[in-house]
C-alpha cells in the first residue's frame, strides 16, 4: 500500500472515532442533558424537544445500533440537527455561517507564521549562537502565552490605549456581508489583530523547532561536503540544509495545527470574532448540545484534513518518500 | 529490597555526590532560569494560600472599594464586586498548579504504561497501541474536553483532571515507546533476561531507569498542556466558577469587561502567571533537551571567544582565524598551546 493511502486510512479511522465518541457521549454521561436544555429553554417547542431527545438518545428510539446507523447516515448527509440556542436554526446552517470566517483567519495566520517561523528557525540554526538565538527566552515567552491573553493585552494596548484597530466583531456594523468591498475592506481590517494574535503567540514554536532540527542537519555530512566544494552559503543553507530540515518540521506542523487551531478557537472570544470557536463558546453556555458536538466533528474533520494535506505536501518534498513510492 | 544497600555502599557513589555543584553550574543557563522560576511558582503555590492579606472570596460591599487601582492596601487592585486581586492571585496558582502536576502525574503514568506494554509485546498488540495513540493523538482535545465536561452536571476540580489525564497521555507514550524499542535490545537488557530476571523486573530496574529524562520531559509537557488546557477551559466557563484558578479569574475579567473598564490589574497578573509558568515550564525541558543533546546547546564557548560567529560545520582553518582575533593575556597563554602553530605571522602575537 502507498504512503498516501496508508495515511488516508488512518485519517479515515480517526474519523470514524471521533464520530463514534461523539455518539456515545451523549448516551454514557451522567446527568440529564435534556432537563438542562428544558430549564434553559422552557417553552421549546415539543418538535423540537422529540428531536433533541432522539439526538441524545434519551426515550430509546430503537436499539443502540439503530441510532447510530442513522446518526451516521445523518453525518453524511450534513444533518446535525436543531440549534437549541438558536431555534429554528439549523445546526448545519450556523456551522456554515461561522466556519469560512475561522478558515480564512486561521488558515492564512498559521501559514503566514509557519512560512516566517521556519525562516527564523533556518537563519538561528545557521548562525548557532547568534543575535537570533538570544532573543529565544524572549519567543519562548511569547509562546507561552495563551493565545486568549495575548489577544487581551494586544486589544489593550491597540485598541483601548491606542485607537489603531477596532475592539470587536468581524466587521463594522451596519455592513451587510457580501461580495463589495466595503465589507472586504472592513473584514480585513477587523481581522489583523487576531491575525497578529495568531503570528505572534505561534511563530516561536515554528521557529524552535526548525533551529533545532536545522542544527542537527548542519552537522551531517554531507552539509560539510556541499561547503568544501565551495557551494555558495545561500545554496548550502536552502538546497542543502533547509530541505532536509523542514522534513520533521512539516510532520510537526500535521500535530501542531490542532493546538493552533484550539488557542485561536479561544481567542476568537476575546475578539467577538463570528467564527466557529465564538459559536462553540455560546453553544456551551447555553447548553446547546447538537451544537456544541457538531462544532467538535467539525473542527476534528478539518484538522484531520490539514493533516491529509501534509502528509501529501511530505511526499511532494521529500525525495526519499517518492522514491519508496515508486518502488512499493 | 537487597538491591538499594548493595547501590549506597558502592564507592562509584561518592564522586558522584560531590560532582552535584558543578553539575548546577555546568547546567545551561535557560535550565536554571526554568528550576528558578518552576521553584518560585511552586514556592508560592505552597505558602501562598497561608499567607494571603484578604480572603479572596470576600466581596466589599462599599462602592469605594469597587476597581481600584493597585495601592498599599491592595497591591494589585481589586475585581468590580471589591475582590482583592493578590489574594485571589495566591490562591489561583495554587489551584491551577496543583492541577497541572496531578494530570502531569496520572497522565505520564499512563504514558510510561502505555509506550513500554506496546514496545515490550511488540508485533500486533504494538500496532494496536501505537494506533490508538496516534488517534489520540491527531484528534483536537480542547473541543473533545468541552462537550465531555458540558455534559457533566457539575464542574469541579475532580472531572477536570480525570478528563486532562485520560486525554493527555498519548504525546509521552510515543516519544517512550521509542524509547524503549532502542533501549529493548540493548546487551544490558539481554544479559539481564539471561540470568533469569522476570520481564516486570527487566521494565521496573532495566528499562525504565535509562529513560529518567524522557519521563521528566514528558512530565513537564503534559503539566504545561494541562495548564494551558484547563486554563483555556476555565475562561470559557467550563469550570467550577466559585473557586479560584487563574482560569477563573480571567473568566471574570473577561465577563465583567475588565479590559473595557481598563482595569487592566485585574487581568494582567494570572494572564501573567499564566504565562510565566508556561515559559518556566518550556525553559526547564530545553534544558532536559539540552543535557541529552550537546549540539543544541548555544555554542557560545566555540563561537564568542573569536568575536565572530561560527558556523557549526566549520573546517579546521577557522581556528587560524580564532587565534587571529585572541587579545590580551588569553593570546599570551594562548601562544603556549598546540594550535598556535596554527597562527599567522604577528597577528598572532599582537592581537
Amino acid at each position: 500500500m502507498s504512503f498516501i493511502i496508508r495515511r488516508l486510512v488512518f485519517y479515515l479511522v480517526a474519523a470514524w472515532v471521533a464520530l463514534t465518541i461523539n455518539f456515545f457521549i451523549p448516551r454514557l454521561m451522567p446527568g440529564n442533558a435534556v432537563q438542562s436544555i428544558l430549564a434553559k429553554f422552557p417553552n421549546l417547542q415539543p418538535s423540537a424537544y422529540r428531536a433533541i431527545e432522539a439526538m441524545l438518545g434519551v426515550g430509546h428510539p430503537g436499539s443502540i445500533w439503530n441510532q447510530y446507523v442513522a446518526y451516521v447516515v445523518d453525518i453524511f448527509h450534513f444533518n446535525f440537527g436543531t440549534s437549541v440556542s438558536e431555534y429554528p436554526a439549523q445546526v448545519s446552517t450556523l456551522l456554515g455561517e461561522t466556519l469560512p470566517w475561522t478558515i480564512i483567519l486561521v488558515g492564512t495566520a498559521t501559514v503566514i507564521a509557519f512560512l516566517i517561523g521556519t525562516a527564523l528557525g533556518i537563519a538561528a540554526g545557521w548562525r548557532h549562537g547568534g543575535s537570533l538565538d538570544r532573543v529565544m527566552p524572549g519567543l519562548m515567552f511569547l509562546q507561552a502565552i495563551p493565545y486568549f491573553f495575548f489577544a487581551l493585552i494586544l486589544l489593550e494596548l491597540f485598541a483601548v490605549r491606542f485607537h489603531v484597530f477596532p475592539i470587536a466583531q468581524g466587521y463594522s456594523q451596519g455592513l451587510v456581508p457580501g461580495w463589495h468591498w466595503d465589507f472586504i475592506s472592513s473584514a480585513i481590517y477587523h481581522s489583523l489583530l487576531p491575525a497578529l494574535t495568531i503570528v505572534l503567540a505561534s511563530i516561536a514554536g515554528w521557529m524552535l523547532q526548525m533551529r533545532n532540527v536545522m542544527i542537527t542537519t548542519i552537522g551531517e555530512d554531507y552539509v560539510v561536503a556541499a561547503q568544501a566544494k565551495g557551494l555558495p552559503d545561500r545554496r548550502v543553507i536552502v538546497t542543502y540544509a533547509a530541505r532536509n530540515a523542514i522534513l520533521p518540521q512539516l510532520q510537526g506542523f500535521g500535530l501542531a495545527v490542532g493546538f493552533v487551531v484550539q488557542g485561536a478557537l479561544i481567542m476568537e472570544i476575546v475578539f467577538s470574532y463570528p467564527g466557529i470557536g465564538l459559536l462553540l463558546v455560546n453553544a456551551v453556555t447555553s447548553n446547546d448540545y447538537p451544537l456544541m458536538q457538531a462544532i467538535f466533528l467539525v473542527i476534528t474533520f478539518a484538522v484531520l484534513l490539514a493533516n491529509l494535506i501534509v502528509d501529501l505536501i511530505i511526499v511532494f518534498v521529500d525525495p526519499r518518500a517518492r522514491a519508496r513510492e515508486a518502488t512499493r | 529490597m537487597t538491591v538499594a544497600p548493595a547501590v549506597s555502599a558502592d564507592p562509584t557513589a561518592i564522586p558522584q555526590e560531590a560532582a552535584e555543584p558543578g553539575r548546577w553550574r555546568r547546567m545551561p543557563a535557560k535550565a536554571k532560569v526554568g528550576v528558578i522560576l518552576s521553584a518560585a511558582f511552586v514556592l508560592a503555590a505552597i505558602i501562598g494560600p497561608l499567607v494571603t492579606p484578604y480572603d479572596p472570596s470576600y466581596q466589599n460591599p462599599s462602592p469605594s472599594a469597587s476597581m481600584n487601582a493597585p495601592s498599599a492596601a491592595h497591591l494589585l487592585g481589586t475585581t468590580q464586586s471589591g475582590q482583592d486581586v493578590l489574594s485571589q492571585l495566591l490562591v489561583g496558582i495554587r489551584l491551577t498548579l496543583e492541577l497541572g502536576i496531578i494530570v502531569g502525574l496520572v497522565a505520564t503514568t499512563l504514558a510510561v504504561i502505555v509506550g513500554v506494554t506496546a514496545a515490550f509485546l511488540g508485533g500486533f498488540w504494538d500496532e494496536l497501541l501505537s494506533l490508538l495513540t496516534n488517534v489520540v493523538l491527531v484528534i483536537p482535545a480542547l473541543p473533545l474536553l468541552i462537550i465531555l465536561l458540558g455534559y457533566l452536571p457539575q464542574k469541579g476540580e475532580t472531572p477536570t483532571i480525570i478528563v486532562l489525564s485520560v486525554l493527555g497521555w498519548p504525546w509521552g507514550a510515543r516519544v517512550i515507546r521509542a524509547q524503549t524499542l532502542a533501549i529493548r535490545n540493548r546487551d544490558f537488557v539481554a544479559a539481564s533476561r539471561e540470568t533469569g530476571e522476570r520481564t516486570w523486573r527487566i521494565i521496573a530496574f532495566e528499562i525504565v531507569p535509562n529513560e529518567v529524562s524522557l519521563i521528566a520531559a514528558s512530565f513537564v509537557n503534559t503539566v504545561l498542556y494541562a495548564i494551558g488546557a484547563s486554563v483555556a477551559l476555565a475562561f470559557i466557563g467550563v469550570a467550577d466558577l466559585n473557586s479560584w484558578s487563574l482560569g477563573t479569574m480571567l473568566y471574570w475579567a473577561q465577563s465583567q469587561q475588565a479590559l473595557q473598564l481598563g482595569a487592566w490589574w485585574w487581568f494582567v497578573p494570572p494572564g501573567l502567571a499564566v504565562a510565566l509558568m508556561g515559559t518556566a515550564l518550556v525553559l526547564l525541558n530545553t534544558g532536559i533537551d539540552e543535557l541529552g543533546n550537546p549540539r543544541l546547546r548555544d555554542a557560545s564557548n566555540a563561537s564568542r571567544i573569536a568575536g565572530r560567529w561560527l558556523k557549526p560545520a566549520d573546517p579546521t582553518p577557522v581556528l587560524s582565524e580564532i587565534s587571529q582575533r585572541r587579545n590580551g593575556f588569553a593570546g599570551f597563554l594562548h601562544s603556549f598551546s598546540r594550535s598556535s602553530l596554527l597562527d599567522k605571522g604577528e597577528a598572532g602575537e599582537r592581537r
